[in-house]
């Protein structure tokens, strides 16, 4: 948002932005980008297009094991974390589209992650039915005004995007982070990469010294991975469809042994009141998990839920970086089902083999 | 905001890519609701260890930091150029910065030079080679140069921050000039959008 418009309209307000990245999430930001895309904001986009995912069930998106965090993670794995930089990137593709707002929420709110200032996903049906009736939407003939202005809100055709990635969701595995950058990532039935395979040496000095943090060996399984501590929580992933098909993992069954602490950290009051309705808090409850008040949590550790020293944490958040969940503390990332069923086995397992 | 003109100083070399906001200064340091007080935390779980650059003597006292790609990526934390501010670097040369750390940086009178991949390494060699290295930062005339002018490399900078920076002028003030037309939009955008009001 650092471009300086000549156009009266739009002259004063981003002059003002203070970026930060916990933005990317909220509506009026994104509906900034999208105004100023709508008033002729060029050169500033990346388009992804993710087509269809073969035997994709839209009624029961999470239980197939690759989730909206996984295609994030791909996408990051794929661009690198400045990959995105200086962008507003938009998603696009029958996969993106198939996602509830909840999934394109973790989507966009990672584009972060990817170097952009804010992702986005064009207006469609999903998003009028998930606006439609909540607490500050329009209401009446205001409603209708809206919803007529927010379809609006498109990417015209033809548009030129600053570059264009195209993956194929049918090879998006479950992902899980081995480093210390959301771009040290692979699949779960991958092992940790070997540096001595890398012919950049800044990249092999970066990856050595991931490596050496996480305490980690090149080519060991990810699935042998053991785990101290389970976070499901952040604003990338504590949304009730996280929290529904985290549940949906662990009902009936108990934490390992090896887990010190499982944590449920529910993205708002109003999740924590609906998974409450819904029973989850007892399921999770059952299984061994903390169900806990809505807020930042073990995301960034500035309250005590934190990882000690050498500790190793599956992570539905956003950020592995060194330290970010206590100092010395190894994060890795992950979607909510794959963290759930991580707390259960004690280590990673591939959720696609499930039962 | 200070004035950023020429600025002559030790350059302290941090020989990492991708270094993240949380290395930059961690949360535990981000308590403070005032702008001061964090240069304490600046890299405070590297500077344990006694190797690290910011505790070798040969960089004591460095105004230039020199680092490698994507610098200040992750968190938006606004505190990471006011803790490197704060320490007393008032420049970073790096071959390419984070988005929002870039931004941030001249919000607040601290320059993020780019320079080629190829020159970065150049002075990486120069810092390497003779204890007390210094650079001349010239943002009138877009140059980093060797003190004694054996070499200077040019940067581009965008017209409007260069003369934000060169004028010390803070966008707020700026901003508030055009208070009439501001006005005149917001009135204008609540009648066009009025479910955001």
């Amino acid at each position: 948002m650092f471009t300086v418009y000549d156009n009266d309209e739009m002259a004063d307000q981003p002059w003002l932005m203070r970026t930060y990245s916990g933005h990317s999430t909220a509506t009026k930001s994104n509906e900034l980008y999208r105004t100023n895309l709508a008033k002729g904001q060029t050169g500033l986009s990346i388009a992804f297009d993710l087509p269809t995912q073969t035997g994709y069930d839209p009624d029961h998106p999470l239980a197939r094991g690759v989730t909206a965090k996984d295609v994030v993670l791909a996408i990051i794995g794929r661009i690198g974390t400045a990959g995105g930089t200086g962008c507003a990137i938009e998603f696009a593709g029958s996969t993106i589209r198939s996602f509830s707002m909840e999934g394109r929420m973790t989507v966009c709110n990672m584009a972060i992650e990817a170097g952009a200032r804010a992702g986005m996903v064009a207006v469609d049906e999903v998003t009028i039915e998930y606006l439609k009736g909540r607490k500050f939407a329009p209401k009446g003939a205001e409603w209708d005004h809206a919803v007529a202005y927010w379809r609006t809100l498109k990417t015209d055709p033809g548009a030129k995007f600053d570059r264009e990635v195209t993956l194929d969701a049918r090879e998006i595995k479950p992902h899980v982070t081995w480093g210390t950058s959301p771009e040290m990532v692979v699949s779960v039935d991958d092992t940790v990469p070997d540096p001595d395979k890398e012919k950049d040496s800044l990249r092999r000095e970066g990856m050595e010294r991931a490596l050496q943090y996480m305490g980690l060996k090149p080519r060991t399984p990810i699935t042998d991975i053991r785990i101290d501590k389970v976070f499901i929580g952040s604003c990338t992933n504590s949304r009730i469809e996280d929290l529904r098909a985290a549940a949906s993992v662990v009902k009936g069954r108990r934490v390992a042994s090896n887990v010190k602490l499982a944590l449920v950290v529910p993205g708002s009051g109003l999740v924590k009141e609906q998974a409450e309705r819904e029973g989850l808090d007892r399921v999770f409850r059952d299984a061994g998990f903390e169900w806990r008040e809505p807020g930042c949590s073990m995301c960034l550790g500035m309250n005590p839920d934190r990882l000690s020293a050498g500790e190793r944490c599956a992570s539905t958040s956003n950020r592995n970086f060194e330290g970010r969940q206590g100092p010395g503390g190894r994060t890795h990332l992950v979607s909510p089902v794959m963290a759930a069923a991580a707390a259960i086995a004690g280590h990673f397992v591939d959720i696609r083999r499930w039962s | 905001m200070e004035k950023f003109t020429v600025l002559n100083g030790v350059v302290v070399p941090l020989d990492r890519a991708n270094v993240d906001t949380d290395q930059i200064i961690p949360k535990q340091y981000l308590a403070s609701i005032k702008r001061t007080g964090f240069a304490q935390g600046l890299f405070a779980e590297w500077r344990k260890d006694p190797q690290f650059v910011l505790n070798q003597s040969r960089y004591k006292g460095g105004t230039i930091l020199l680092g490698r790609k994507n610098f200040g990526c992750g968190s938006s934390r606004e505190h990471a150029p006011w803790a490197l501010m704060e320490y007393g670097f008032h420049c970073m040369i790096a071959p390419s910065f984070a988005d929002i750390f870039f931004t941030n940086s001249f919000k607040n009178g601290f320059l993020p030079v780019v320079l080629t991949e190829s020159e970065v390494d150049r002075l990486f060699h120069e810092c390497n080679a003779f204890p007390g290295f210094r650079l001349v930062v010239d943002l009138e005339s877009q140059t980093v140069a060797s003190t004694n002018q054996s070499f200077s490399m040019r940067f581009e900078i965008d017209p409007f921050r260069k003369y934000c920076l060169l004028n010390g002028l803070d966008e707020i003030g700026l901003t508030l000039r055009h208070a009439q037309k501001i006005s005149e939009f917001e009135a204008r955008r609540k009648a066009q959008h009025p479910w955001y009001f």
